[in-house]
């Protein structure tokens, strides 16, 4: 998609860490992060972003109670 | 630009395999509480310089995600501990954490006492309305009509009692300087709660005194609901009984400072102003055990102190173990010294070689304990009646006529001194134990001159009656 390319911003889901409570997908003002029908190894459902609409405000990092499931890359290093 | 979690252990090492997770329920409030902590704590560059008290419950594992110095106190302690963690290491931070099972019943006095004295550490308290490790019972802050596993029909407030506020309890405290209520329920309230958790370490790093910040928290698993249910909970039903709100900022007054005290080591304050060596065993040196014994106000752990003290001088091994009621005067007291060549190993004596015995009930008490071979000296004014065991040599001594009859009837002590010497019953020359009693009484120089007397005379007593 045209706006998830280099340089905006976007959530990184570790899917492994992710629990899939829903606090990110309930928390995203752009409604960009849904949770996944698949799980992980643990057997939760996981978090999975649409791959456009991010607009790094990084609501999804503060609601997740997990320390390493998700981060907010604003720009591309 | 990468928002990630600071301030946390690349790898937790709980368990093996899952490094990267908590043990957190889902949607549990702990994680995006420590996010908040760890990330301030890295912002503020305190990480080093932080002591993180983990309490008992779901944050009892806080020392395997936090990157920071960590110990864990006992149910209810986390503040206790804190408040002991500031007196001995007063230029760190510390960070206490407690849920409100933990803070709000077993450990309330403990940080309601620390928050009254002001004790400078960042106090955090998790209040999701009950107990959330042990199963979901009724806490102290479970709310009218809340259903827990305790309260199946809801709590009853009239036999229970109200949701404990602990905000607005501390809040008539005087000492706090910092107190707010927030929530992690949705993101505006997180961004509040992430400032006033950042302004608590602030203030520690300022180092001008208590904060004190309760987090109201979901808790899926035991209110029954998903994460969503679980923060509409809080938000909905929690927040009535617990309006958020800044109850109170005083960092910007300058903190009280304590009274200044000269620091002292526990050596300077037992030690009497001399360094014990390590000694050398002395072979020639028999072990004896005394036991000196009467009621408080006589001095008799006076007189087992100046022994001691002698004894010490002459570079033996010494214990002197007192032992006394709670009364400041006229209870029952007694002190065993145990002078030896070699290490000692029990201060505790069960049966004195030398027993001095200054009053009746000590008398009856200890003569039967003392074994053949053994000495007894007791006041002469007390009437023997009990029997001294077989091979006893006992000693009726007028301790308090003499110390009256030169002028210092309180001295009975000093006059027993006299008599242990000259019957040879302290192996050590009289001239030690007149040294020892002069340095007994550097604070008190008057007295110096009529227990010296005393002792002469209850030697020559003793010389011409006992020997």
């Amino acid at each position: 998609m045209s706006d998830s390319g280099p340089g905006l911003p976007r959530p990184v889901i570790f899917s492994e860490e992710c629990k899939g409570c829903g606090r990110c997908v309930e928390a995203c003002p752009k409604k960009v992060l849904h949770l996944t029908g698949e799980v992980n190894a643990m057997g939760y459902p996981t978090a999975e972003y649409a791959g456009a609409g991010c607009v790094g405000c990084a609501f999804c990092f503060y609601n997740c109670p997990e320390p390493y499931a998700v981060e907010v890359h604003k720009e591309d290093e | 630009m990468i928002v990630r979690s600071q301030g946390f252990y690349p790898e937790f090492e709980r368990k093996a395999g899952r490094k990267r997770t908590t043990h957190y329920c889902a949607g549990c409030g702990h994680g995006i509480i420590q996010k908040l902590i760890a990330e301030a704590m890295a912002d503020l560059g305190i990480q080093d310089d932080t002591v993180f008290v983990s309490p008992v419950g779901c944050a009892a594992f806080c020392y395997y995600y936090l990157d920071c110095g960590n110990v864990a106190g006992p149910h209810g302690r986390a503040a206790a501990v804190a408040s002991g963690l500031v007196r001995v290491i007063p230029d760190k931070i510390v960070v206490a954490y407690q849920g409100d099972g933990d803070l709000g019943a077993i450990g309330f006095n403990n940080a309601f006492q620390a928050a009254n004295r002001g004790d400078g550490f960042a106090h955090f308290f998790v209040n999701n309305a009950l107990y959330g490790m042990t199963g979901g019972q009724m806490a102290p802050t479970t709310l009218a009509g809340q259903k827990t596993t305790t309260s199946p029909y809801g709590r009853d407030v009239v036999s229970t009692g109200e949701p404990l506020k602990v905000c607005e309890v501390f809040d008539q405290l005087e000492r706090p300087v910092y107190i707010e209520r927030v929530s992690v329920a949705d993101s505006k309230r997180i961004m509040k709660a992430r400032k006033a958790i950042r302004k608590a370490l602030e203030i520690q790093k300022e180092g001008k005194g208590y904060a004190f910040v309760e987090i109201l928290s979901p808790c899926p698993t035991n209110m029954k609901a998903d994460a969503m249910g679980a923060a509409a909970f809080v938000s909905e039903e929690m927040e009535r009984a617990f309006p958020l709100r800044l109850f109170r900022d005083r960092s910007g007054e300058e903190p009280p400072r304590p009274i200044e005290v000269e620091a002292r080591s526990i050596d300077d304050i037992v030690s009497a102003d001399y360094e014990g060596d390590a000694i050398d065993d002395l072979p020639d040196v028999r072990e004896r055990r005394y036991k000196f014994s009467g009621f408080g106000g006589q001095g008799i752990l006076s007189l087992g102190l100046v022994i001691a003290d002698a004894a010490s001088e002459m570079g033996r091994h010494v214990s002197w173990f007192p032992s006394y009621g709670p009364e400041q005067r006229g209870g029952s007291a007694s002190c065993s010294v145990v002078v030896s060549g070699r290490e000692i190993g029990s201060p505790a004596i069960d049966h004195p070689d030398v027993l001095v015995a200054m009053n009746q009930p000590s008398l009856e008490r200890f003569l039967p304990t003392v074994p053949p071979g053994g000495v007894a000296i007791y006041e002469e004014s007390v009437p023997l009646e009990a029997t001294a065991p077989e091979g006893v040599t006992v000693h009726p001594f007028p301790a308090s006529r003499i110390a009256a009859e030169n002028g210092a009837p309180k001295a009975a002590n000093t006059a027993l001194l006299g008599c242990l010497v000259e019957l040879g019953l302290l192996d050590m020359p009289g001239e030690e134990l007149r040294r020892a009693l002069v340095r007994s009484f550097a604070a008190k120089p008057k007295l110096v001159e009529g227990n010296l007397a005393v002792f002469e005379a209850a030697r020559g007593h003793a010389r011409r009656e006992l020997l």
